[in-house]
């Protein structure tokens, strides 16, 4: 995004542009990232638990009721890539033995682990304790590593699918209740093991407290992606969502969290209002299916802004975000039925849209003006990576909605080959030119 | 007006190819050299060996449009655009009926739906690997010690073709002489091995739709066997142009007559802009 500096422009009502607005949210999401490592460290110094938690189904709300500091691998593994540093650490998990083909984040992570715990950002603390859902199927394996190596326990939340088989598969439905009683039981069986972990009674009310702040946060989340909506938008889905989506992982149920996404939807908002857009000049709006390329951040971006594409949106945002994108609706009078209920809904949501993405992304293309779709297909994860190719094909012949489909891969340099991707993407871009060349006749 | 005269420059993996054109649009001239390691000598090379084809000097050229993987390496050149564009462009100034285009190029393959001004409605590509790209077909040449040249026509003489497990460059060559030592013959090793290659082609053309006409483009084009295993396969005849070979060149000297038009704001040549 644009900075201070360049803040000149005159908004269209003449009022004079809040200065002090624009960069906050990078400010503020830099001093939230560290103040979320110093915690884990300290904890660590101190002798107090931390546990090991995922994007997808953290379950935050628990953790978070009994103070324990959550270490997200999936973040601290992609943060040594965008540091130029995940290398090393895929390397030794290789020579430990790990395959070159899985889950890139699980090699960092079992590098990072094996080689000390030594990120470029702080000492990874081990954990006390570690939830591990089903949301992909490499959590659980995962789960088992940090469990040989420090004998800790892992809570595996088993979440079951949706079963649209002719049955009534409402969230109203017989169904959806007995799934959601299993899904309290075993809630109930992590805060057993909090209870365990710290020595600590549960306090109902506190996840009462930490269950509202994450009710604000998804609206506030909300707010934040629909702000790009806007022409120029007013930030990247790639480069700014990353920030977006570590705070509302790393903050989710505590109040800094809603405070952070409050300061960046009203930044956001003065951007719209002075006509600022996340690139300089903005000609193609885009939406991003996979993930970025960490390991080539900067380069991934540039293949994109230099033609002048911005994301405008992106799935990752949704899922990536603990899937706080569609709202939270947490009911605080009977709390740990309803975060059984909202765990499922959110579980099954992500589980549906590998298979049914496409009505999605036809209404973001229409909500967000879309030009075109970039399937970022990703060689180490095949769970968010499979199907991409036929979405695209799909997009194009229902919707003639134009998209690119390019693969390397999460944190892996290896994998990323910069001639074949920027020879994808600059035909991809000369194929929007020619047909908006078109249009205009 | 006088004549304007272009220039096409595609810088590929394996081969350079050159063309310079009249404004009609006419192709006056056209070069082929090795790519080899120096990829901005390839281009000056095999630019001013087309001009002199066309009996041209440089100075009479208004603009040239480098192409290929060494596009950014054609530093005399006006711009860049990627084969793909040009492909699809060069593809429907040979046979303006096309709606796909099949390129089997040296280290990729490409399929491209193109709409009738010659514009890229959608493309899909062969992954980073080489797996059944020319450079396949190049492993076989290689291993069973046959010219390019010959592999097609040879390859037309097999009665009990084998069926090949792998379209990996690599794993190619050892699959062959795996063949060869049970005892097949040559021809039908080879047949396997185009077999390969148009069926790996194919499913990357279904990705964007198998609509006739389809005009095939890059150097494999001039492989007879392929031309007819890909017939076979579509149902449909293919197209074929003498110039296939050079129809990446052709298509970014088109778009540097838009250019050069567009400049002296005559009307370009049905083309578009980008």
């Amino acid at each position: 995004m644009a900075n201070v500096k360049q803040v000149t422009k005159q908004a269209e009502d003449g009022a004079a542009p809040h200065s002090d607005l624009i960069g906050a949210a990078r400010t503020e999401s830099r001093r939230l990232m560290e103040g979320w490592w110093g915690e884990m460290t300290t904890a660590e110094e101190e002798g107090r638990p931390v546990a090991n938690v995922f994007v997808m189904g953290s379950i935050a709300e628990i953790l978070r009721t009994f103070d324990i500091p959550m270490s997200f691998p999936e973040i601290t593994s992609l943060q040594t890539a965008v540091r130029g540093r995940s290398m090393e650490y895929l390397t030794a998990a290789e020579d430990y033995g790990y395959s070159p083909d899985i889950c890139g984040y699980v090699k960092v992570d079992a590098g990072l682990h094996v080689t000390g715990r030594n990120h470029p950002n702080g000492k990874l603390p081990k954990p006390s304790l570690v939830v591990a859902p089903n949301t992909c199927n490499t959590y659980i394996k995962w789960a088992e590593i940090w469990e040989r190596l420090y004998g800790c326990p892992v809570l595996v939340l088993d979440l079951p699918g949706w079963r649209g088989t002719g049955d009534d598969d409402s969230a109203a439905s017989e169904t959806f209740g007995r799934d959601c009683a299993y899904v309290e039981g075993q809630l109930r069986e992590l805060i057993a093991l909090c209870e365990q972990v710290t020595g600590t009674e549960f306090d109902i009310d506190r996840l009462r407290e930490v269950m509202g702040e994450v009710n604000t946060l998804a609206v506030l989340y909300q707010e934040v992606i629909a702000e790009n909506k806007h022409h120029p938008a007013p930030f990247d889905a790639m480069l700014d969502g990353l920030n977006f989506m570590g705070i509302a992982n790393a903050y989710r149920g505590s109040p800094a969290g809603s405070d952070f996404m409050r300061i960046a939807r009203d930044e956001l908002r003065e951007r719209v209002r002075l006509g600022l857009g996340a690139i300089p000049e903005e000609k193609y709006r885009l939406l991003l299916i996979g993930t970025a390329c960490y390991s080539h951040f900067r380069r991934f971006l540039e293949l994109f802004h230099e033609w002048g594409g911005v994301f405008a949106h992106s799935e990752y945002m949704t899922f990536g975000g603990g899937g706080i994108d569609k709202g939270i609706h947490y009911d605080l009078k009977r709390p740990i039925e309803s975060l059984a209920e909202q765990i499922l809904l959110t579980s099954q949501q992500s589980f549906f849209s590998v298979s049914f993405s496409q009505e999605w992304q036809a209404d973001v293309v229409s909500e967000w003006d879309i030009d075109g779709i970039c399937f970022h297909g990703i060689k180490s994860c095949r769970t968010v990576s499979t199907g991409l190719p036929d979405s695209r094909e799909w997009q194009m012949r229902h919707n003639d909605i134009p998209g690119l489909f390019i693969q390397s891969d999460l944190v892996d340099g290896r994998l990323w080959s910069d001639a074949q991707m920027k020879n994808r993407v600059d035909a991809f871009f000369e194929a929007l030119a020619s047909r908006k060349a078109l249009e205009r006749r | 007006m006088s004549e304007v005269l272009v220039g096409g420059v595609d810088v590929g993996s394996t081969q350079t190819k050159a063309v310079v054109m009249s404004s009609e649009p006419r192709i006056l001239g056209r070069s082929l050299i090795e790519t080899g390691a120096h990829l901005t000598a390839a281009a000056e090379e095999a630019f001013g060996l087309a001009l002199k084809d066309a009996g041209k000097e440089r100075s009479e050229v208004a603009s040239v449009i480098g192409t290929g993987y060494g596009r950014y390496r054609v530093e005399f050149g006006d711009t860049q655009v990627t084969e793909i564009s040009c492909h699809a462009r060069g593809a429907v100034f040979l046979f303006p009926n096309t709606i796909s285009v099949l390129d089997v190029g040296g280290q990729d393959t490409k399929a491209i739906r193109v709409g009738d001004q010659g514009q890229v409605l959608d493309f899909c590509m062969n992954d980073k690997c080489s797996a059944g790209t020319g450079r396949f077909l190049g492993a076989a040449s290689q291993a069973l010690e046959i010219p390019l040249g010959e592999l097609g026509p040879l390859a037309l003489t097999a009665k009990n073709p084998v069926r090949m497990t792998t379209t990996c460059t690599v794993f190619a060559e050892s699959e062959i002489l795996g063949w060869l030592a049970l005892g097949r013959k040559t021809e039908d090793v080879l047949m396997g091995v185009h077999a390969a290659i148009a069926s790996r082609s194919i499913s990357l053309l279904r990705r964007t739709g198998i609509e006739p006409e389809i005009t095939f483009t890059g150097g494999v084009a001039r492989n007879t066997a392929m031309v007819k295993l890909l017939e076979e396969m579509t149902e449909t005849p293919i197209n074929v142009s003498e110039e296939s070979h050079y129809c990446g060149a052709i298509g970014a000297a088109i778009y540097a007559l838009d250019r050069a038009l567009a400049e002296t704001s005559a009307t370009a040549s049905g083309g578009i802009t980008l």
